[in-house]
């Protein structure tokens, strides 16, 4: 594995997600040391002094987002994990739900000390079964052993925890959007200002982190902040949990130190390239995320400001492996047919947006493509930029002119000639 | 809808009091769980169980796409076609379906057996490409793997 690891640290076994052996392996330790020794503002102190950024995909550090809770304000406060992991590419979180959901109930119990919550919340997708079943059974081995409820480790400190499963919808991943729905409707995305923490669920302060980010904290509080900026870069403190896939010869989970070459990932530390093909390109995390050509990626490190240097973002850790001969153009078909599907409604740029793309995307691909399909992609991406509520049109954008800034050439060669200049392959050219 | 007011009752001991609202998706699931789908009954009951406006459950059955208004085949054969899947051969794995099943996705088959759909992103992209047959994940499959699955479901 490359670099250092937080949580992937124990072998995965038959039993290795149960109580049992998340105690073996320490758990819940940290859990009784911060309710008998620390102050929750130590803990929010220390979390916000490791620099931890949030794993979901917006980067944003987690210490200031609950640094906005105020203990003394005389409201109920709420948490919840954002296990409405949807971003294609993305099954990272689904790893620790499986493997350590303990982690994460002990991380989210330490967490609501910290923010003075009562009631907890894992909002988890629809169709994630084996994830729930794992992460409902942690909750009720936890309510058993008195690590939840009403008087956790005979402290007196009270939580409720419940895993809340969604039905299917993309937007609901947005942090809004996931409230609106854990409240009991469908999941529009809510305007900011007010933020989240200022009025989140059922209008209290809410703080909404991503499942990886909160089943760090466990180990933040037990190492401290000075030990866990160690690890990483300065500026990206912690590791990521990448999930790879596509035309790559190992796909998976792999933990990965901020820092870390990129280059060598793909190619060492998950065999490279499917069937020994060449790298065209990669989408380094979720779709939304820019692309990234091999030439680019050679200089770039694992970690947010060199993705940014780049020209992208690691966003939320789901890389796809693009092999050459791949057709770029029903690879944008596929995205935009899914944006198209996942758009709520609620925002008209984005609904009619989503439609047009993929309408225009369609009749390129359909051999009806029209001069001006290509620059008309281009300035709708660009006209809905900033003008909804979430970000959804707007990501739909950036991988659009991410793709045509790239590879504009295969979508004039789709247009002129009604047929793709690779077979429209999206597996991996098999070669005779 | 009735005989699982008692479940309700214990799912609604962990949420917040006084927020009955949280509930919807929950019950939805649940009745949607036993009976296949959730009838116009189910509606009626869950809107006098949990005293929302009917058209918050009427949206929510709408909006989020795992919720079904009518019965569908026994089995619910769910193919992704995102990115990493198509990626690793979901085309083929459909096409393979509906050859095999005689059904476009969408479609339920004459005998009632089957029902074929087409979904996004379901976080396998790992283990690509994966179909989903009611809850459960089957990853990494292949039309020889896929033809084994089918003649199981009976």
């Amino acid at each position: 594995m490359p670099g250092r690891q937080l949580l992937m640290t124990f072998p995965v076994t038959a039993t290795s997600h149960t109580l049992a052996d998340y105690r073996a392996r320490g758990g819940y330790g940290t859990l009784d040391m911060v309710l008998r020794t620390m102050k929750p503002e130590q803990v929010t102190k220390e979390v916000a002094a490791s620099g931890i950024l949030g794993h979901g995909g917006a980067a944003f550090p987690a210490g200031r987002k609950w640094q906005v809770v105020h203990l003394d304000d005389g409201q109920p406060h709420y948490l919840c994990a954002n296990a409405d992991e949807g971003e294609p590419g993305t099954f990272k979180d689904r790893w620790i739900l499986e493997n350590a959901p303990h982690l994460l109930v002990e991380s989210m119990a330490i967490a609501a000390y910290a923010l003075q919550v009562r009631n907890a919340f894992v909002y988890i997708r629809g169709e994630f079964d084996l994830p729930y079943r794992r992460l409902a059974g942690a909750i009720d081995e936890a309510y058993d052993a008195g690590l939840l409820g009403p008087n956790i480790l005979g402290t007196g400190f009270a939580l409720d925890l419940v895993a809340h499963r969604g039905a299917g919808s993309y937007v609901c991943g947005e942090a809004s959007g996931l409230l609106t729905s854990l409240e009991g409707r469908k999941g529009y995305p809510r305007n900011r200002p007010p933020r989240l923490t200022v009025r989140g669920l059922y209008q209290r302060p809410t703080v909404v982190n991503n499942v990886e980010t909160l089943s760090n904290l466990a180990g933040i509080v037990a190492m401290g902040a000075e030990e866990f900026k160690k690890i990483g870069t300065a500026k990206s403190p912690g590791t990521q949990l990448v999930s790879i896939s596509g035309h790559v010869n190992r796909p998976g989970v792999y933990e990965l130190e901020f820092g870390y070459p990129v280059a060598k990932f793909i190619y060492e530390d998950c065999g490279g390239v499917l069937g020994g093909a060449k790298l065209k390109c990669i989408v380094p995390g979720g779709i939304s995320t820019k692309v990234l050509t091999a030439p680019e990626i050679e200089p770039v490190t694992y970690d947010h400001a060199s993705f940014q240097k780049a020209g992208s973002g690691l966003g939320s850790g789901g890389m796809i492996v693009i092999a050459e001969g791949t057709c770029m153009v029903r690879l944008l078909q596929v995205m935009l047919r899914f944006y198209h599907h996942e758009s709520c409604g609620q925002c008209t740029p984005c609904r009619e947006g989503m439609g047009w793309m993929h309408q225009i995307i369609d009749r390129i691909v359909g051999g009806d493509g029209r001069p001006g399909d290509i620059d008309r992609l281009i300035q709708i991406s660009e006209a809905n930029d900033g003008t909804t509520i979430c970000g959804m049109g707007d990501a739909a954008g950036y991988a659009t002119v991410g793709i045509l800034a790239k590879y504009r050439d295969e979508f004039e060669y789709f247009v002129e000639h009604k047929r793709s200049r690779f077979d429209g392959r999206l597996e991996v050219p098999v070669h005779a | 809808m009735k005989h699982l007011i008692p479940e309700f009752e214990r799912i609604k001991a962990r949420y917040p009091a006084g927020r009955e609202s949280s509930l919807v998706l929950p019950c939805l699931r649940r009745i949607q769980e036993d009976r296949g789908f959730v009838a116009d009954s189910d509606v009626d009951d869950l809107v006098a169980w949990l005293g929302v406006p009917r058209i918050q459950v009427e949206e929510v059955l709408s909006y989020y796409t795992q919720f079904r208004r009518k019965p569908i085949g026994r089995w619910h054969v769910q193919a992704c076609r995102n990115v990493s899947c198509s990626m690793r051969g979901a085309e083929r794995m459909i096409d393979h379906l509906a050859r095999r099943l005689g059904v476009r996705p969408g479609e339920t088959t004459a005998d009632g057996r089957f029902t074929l759909s087409t979904v996004e992103c379901l976080g396998s992209c790992g283990t690509a490409p994966v179909v989903v047959v009611n809850e459960t994940y089957h990853e990494d499959m292949s039309a020889e793997k896929l033809d084994r699955l089918l003649e199981g479901l009976k």
